[in-house]
């Protein structure tokens, strides 16, 4: 966890990026920089002290590089869900509750989240920094219900047993493990094997 | 059943090779310069022949929509985006796309920069899908390096630009004028229309707003011919459909089908069946979040297309089958709804923005039973006077499933009241 910063300089890796970044727009239109580098910023914060997010120091320095007003970022920052106005755990939990994950469980790994990480409710950060659980709205892999989103990665098809099992291991220090379903499926495909696509799907390489 | 032959996404669970070689190997940048070479007004009129409708939700005619663009230019360049902004409760087909088969999609956006008269595209895509921006990017970079984007695209002598744009997490920014307020760079509040995004989209500049899946699935279409994808499905619903399955079927999954596949046979001969057999069903939202929840008897016939499924007042929206079994609380799962629609409401119009937070705390107490009837007439003319009355759609799509639980289950409503009423009555004293 961090403290608020009084001035934020953008890195070497993040000034390539947000020379990228501005130049996909039209020259006059580099407003439209805002989302890539306040997020440019999240990522640096990230690798600088383990927590993603932007202070309000950031938000300052893109307002004066895209020559903006400063409230017209903190607009945007405020607006969007995906930018943290505050410090979160090294480990940013995402659960979704919305029906399709709601329908298929959702509610225990909502609750394997909470024990796992000894806090009781949404916005918390565990005691040891490592957790912070967010309530979020569908994040779009409903077919693979229920799911977390843990930093950028989507970990699906989830039940009580597979998510304290997740957590437990980056509890004991290991690294996220490869994303996607935990149940040994494939991707969007029907559990017990493919009703289409029969002759194509042969395995890449 | 369609067959695999007829698939446009031969990769959609992503065994292949995603990148540009597997592309090329399924078919994909295939005599693109000859298809580019068919100009700009053959092109448009193949696909109004198609009968291809948009896949984002409103089923818009594609070819009507891209003929709205400025033949000659008033001196404004014209922009290309693509919605890529998913977000629909139950829909998760673009994120197949983009994971698996990019290449569709970045073909697509160049055929359809070049019919509309566009030099630069963007994609919009939600920010939560960042693996799967980063495939979208290779693809791009890759179709660069290829020489299939940038100075004379693909030989065609048109340059084409493509560029992708990360949202952060507002389900608004799938409105299309919110996603065009938010890639200039503020918040996603929609615009009011007219000016249409034709006239005035991006930057004060014409622009043309399609879904990911329209896109994806235009080269496959010139490709095949216009009448190879118009035999496919029914009149006036042509053509071949991700739809995706969730709920309580044995194998929820994705998968693409025809347009007018009966809703039984896509959950029994794809999603392994409804839990506990088809008599378990319950109910059946079958077009994301926004499309009025259908009972059980309308499920058993009921055909998964535009037409069909808005004659049984609700809708295919993007195609997201939610399927619920005779466990689930119907009327929880729709006050859930109205939790996410309260939530993402970008606050810019009254009846929204003070609606749905009343919304859910009337839907709030109907799942307790904690209401009288009278209140729930009220609910019904307060989803009313937001519908309708709003600047976006976001408003219709936030009343509908509350109309739709009230329409088609207002008995469980009326016995959930009952049953707390029973619960609750103080015991009389005997006089």
């Amino acid at each position: 966890m961090s403290t608020a910063p009084n001035v934020f300089v953008f890195d070497e890796i993040a000034e390539a990026d947000v020379a990228a970044a501005i130049a996909r727009y039209p020259a006059g239109k580099q407003a439209s920089a805002v989302m890539p580098l306040l997020d440019i910023a999240q990522r640096q914060l990230a690798r600088q002290t383990g927590s993603a997010w932007v202070p309000r120091a950031a938000m300052d320095e893109i307002a004066r590089r895209l020559g903006m007003a400063a409230i017209r970022v903190y607009e945007v920052a405020t607006f969007y869900l995906m930018y943290n106005t505050k410090p979160v755990g090294k480990f940013h939990l995402q659960a979704c509750t919305t029906t399709p994950c709601w329908l298929r469980g959702s509610d225990d790994v909502v609750a394997a989240c909470k024990r796992v990480a000894g806090i009781t409710s949404f916005g918390e950060t565990s005691a040891d920094g490592l957790f912070t659980l967010t309530e979020v709205e569908c994040l779009g892999a409903c077919v693979n219900a229920p799911m977390l989103q843990i930093n950028d990665d989507y970990y699906e098809d989830l039940d009580t047993e597979r998510t304290e099992a997740l957590l437990n291991g980056l509890k004991q220090g290991g690294a996220l493990p490869p994303p996607g379903p935990t149940n040994g499926r494939h991707a969007s495909a029907p559990k017990t094997g493919q009703t289409t696509l029969l002759q194509t799907s042969t395995p890449a390489e | 059943m369609l067959s695999d032959a007829d698939r446009i996404y031969q990769n959609l669970y992503g065994q292949q090779d995603w990148r540009l070689a597997g592309a090329r190997a399924r078919g994909d940048w295939d005599g693109i310069s000859d298809i580019l070479g068919r100009g700009r007004d053959a092109l448009i009129e193949e696909v109004k022949a198609s009968g291809m409708r948009g896949r984002g939700g409103a089923g818009f005619p594609t070819g009507m929509k891209w003929s709205f663009m400025p033949k000659q230019s008033d001196g404004r360049p014209s922009y290309l985006v693509v919605n890529a902004d998913e977000s629909e409760p139950g829909t998760c087909k673009d994120r197949d796309i983009i994971r698996h088969e990019p290449h569709k999609l970045v073909e697509g956006c160049l055929i359809a920069g070049f019919s509309m008269g566009a030099h630069t595209g963007y994609i919009y895509i939600r920010g939560e899908y960042y693996n799967e921006s980063r495939h979208l990017q290779a693809a791009i970079d890759e179709a660069y390096e290829a020489g299939l984007l940038g100075k004379n695209a693909a030989g065609s002598g048109w340059d084409f630009d493509l560029y992708v744009h990360r949202g952060a997490g507002a389900y608004i920014c799938g409105e299309e004028s919110a996603l065009l307020e938010s890639l200039e760079g503020k918040k996603g509040m929609p615009r009011m229309k007219p000016p249409f995004p034709a006239a005035m989209g991006v930057w004060g500049c014409p622009t043309t707003v399609n879904n990911v899946e329209t896109i994806a699935g235009i080269p496959t279409i010139l490709r095949r011919g216009p009448a190879w994808f118009s035999a496919l499905g029914r009149p006036k619903n042509a053509g071949t459909k991700i739809f995706c399955i969730s709920g309580h079927v044995n194998n929820p999954c994705n998968v693409e089908e025809e347009l007018g596949i009966p809703m039984r046979d896509l959950i029994e001969k794809h999603a392994g069946g409804v839990r506990g057999g088809w008599d378990n069903l319950q109910a059946v939202i079958p077009g994301g979040a926004s499309m009025p929840i259908l009972t059980k008897d309308v499920c058993d016939t009921i055909l998964m297309d535009f037409d069909s499924l808005k004659e049984a007042r609700s809708g295919l929206g993007s195609g997201a089958v939610i399927v619920m079994d005779k466990s689930a609380d119907v009327i929880k799962a729709i006050w859930r709804l109205a939790k996410f629609f309260k939530h993402e409401s970008c606050g810019q119009c009254t009846p929204c923005r003070e609606g749905t937070g009343w919304m859910m705390r009337m839907m709030e107490r109907l799942v307790e039973g904690r209401a009288d009837k009278a209140e729930v007439d009220l609910l019904e003319q307060v989803t009313k006077q937001v519908e309708g009355h709003t600047i976006c759609a976001f408003g219709d799509a936030a009343a509908w499933p509350i109309q739709g639980l009230l329409r088609n289950f207002r008995p469980l409503v009326e016995q959930r009241m009952a049953e707390y009423r029973e619960r609750t009555a103080l015991p009389v004293a005997a006089e």
